[in-house]
């Protein structure tokens, strides 16, 4: 075994550990974090396969910026003390993980199958290691994808104006 | 490590989101599976564009974190109204859309 595949099993594994603890944890502050280590744990996958700009984009906001998001609400809410059982129980719960385990049966047989005979397959043979730079990801995105990296604005100004607007009608409906 | 690998652990983690948004009623979580399964496709997409040796799947990456964002946002500021008037994020007592 090389170091990357040792790698590779230990942020894989941290990052399904963390997962399961999500769905599992009973407090949504635990949740929250356990998701935080997840986000860490595929950032250091990112840097594995070699970008970068993905992994430090994804533990600046990811990692910061929504989770504190997330951990905020949660905060204000104070949700600790009133969805103790906020989880299903019994027969349907028995009946979500067995689709879970058949949905993840299939994601791997299309994982593997799929890629036999595909163009993906072959370039994996011919492409050495190449790491992807900034310099490159900025180019496709001002160039190829200029109008989809300006829809993109479009999409957070409508998130934007979304939130005050939601913010807004509620304390106009207080006073 | 070849692609197989990381389709596999991409596969297993949008999984895990799937089961959690199937068996958690807390809005706040089932929201943190969402987001659970957009980082899934996203490691997809960074390892399908390394095996493939452009930078196209990470632009694309980017483009998921920018919605991943807006949604966060969005729905963050909807389970907070929703509190305000229900007192509850529990997404089977929250059944009816009039407010």
């Amino acid at each position: 075994m090389n170091a990357e595949q040792i790698l590779f099993i230990l942020f894989g594994a941290v990052s399904l550990i963390g997962a399961i603890a999500v769905i599992s944890f009973r407090h949504p502050i635990y949740s929250a974090l356990s998701l935080i280590v997840t986000f860490f744990a595929q950032a250091g996958l990112f840097i594995l396969l070699g970008a970068h700009f993905v992994a430090a984009v994804q533990v600046i906001v990811y990692a910061g910026a929504i989770m504190v998001l997330f951990l905020f609400v949660i905060m204000l809410l104070n949700l600790g003390t009133l969805s103790v059982k906020g989880a299903l129980g019994g027969k349907l719960k028995g009946f979500a993980i067995i689709l879970g385990i058949l949905f993840a049966a299939e994601g791997i047989y299309i994982a593997v199958n799929s890629l036999n005979d595909t163009a993906v397959a072959s370039a994996e043979s011919t492409a050495a290691a190449v790491t992807t730079t900034t310099y490159d990801i900025g180019e496709l995105l001002f160039s190829k994808y200029l109008l989809p990296f300006e829809v993109t604005s479009l999409i957070l100004l409508a998130a934007l104006i979304g939130v005050i607007v939601l913010v807004k009608r509620d304390s106009q409906e207080e006073s | 490590m070849s692609l197989e690998y990381y389709l596999i652990l991409s596969a297993l983690l949008f999984t895990t989101g799937v089961i959690g948004v199937l068996i958690r009623r807390n809005a706040i979580i089932i929201f943190m599976c969402i987001e659970l399964m957009l980082n899934a496709a996203n490691l997809a997409f960074v390892a399908i564009s390394r095996s493939l040796g452009e930078a196209t799947g990470q632009v694309f990456v980017f483009f998921v974190m920018t919605v991943a964002a807006a949604e966060v946002a969005i729905g963050l500021a909807i389970i907070v109204s929703v509190f305000k008037h229900r007192q509850t994020v529990n997404v089977d007592e929250v059944n009816s859309l009039k407010g």
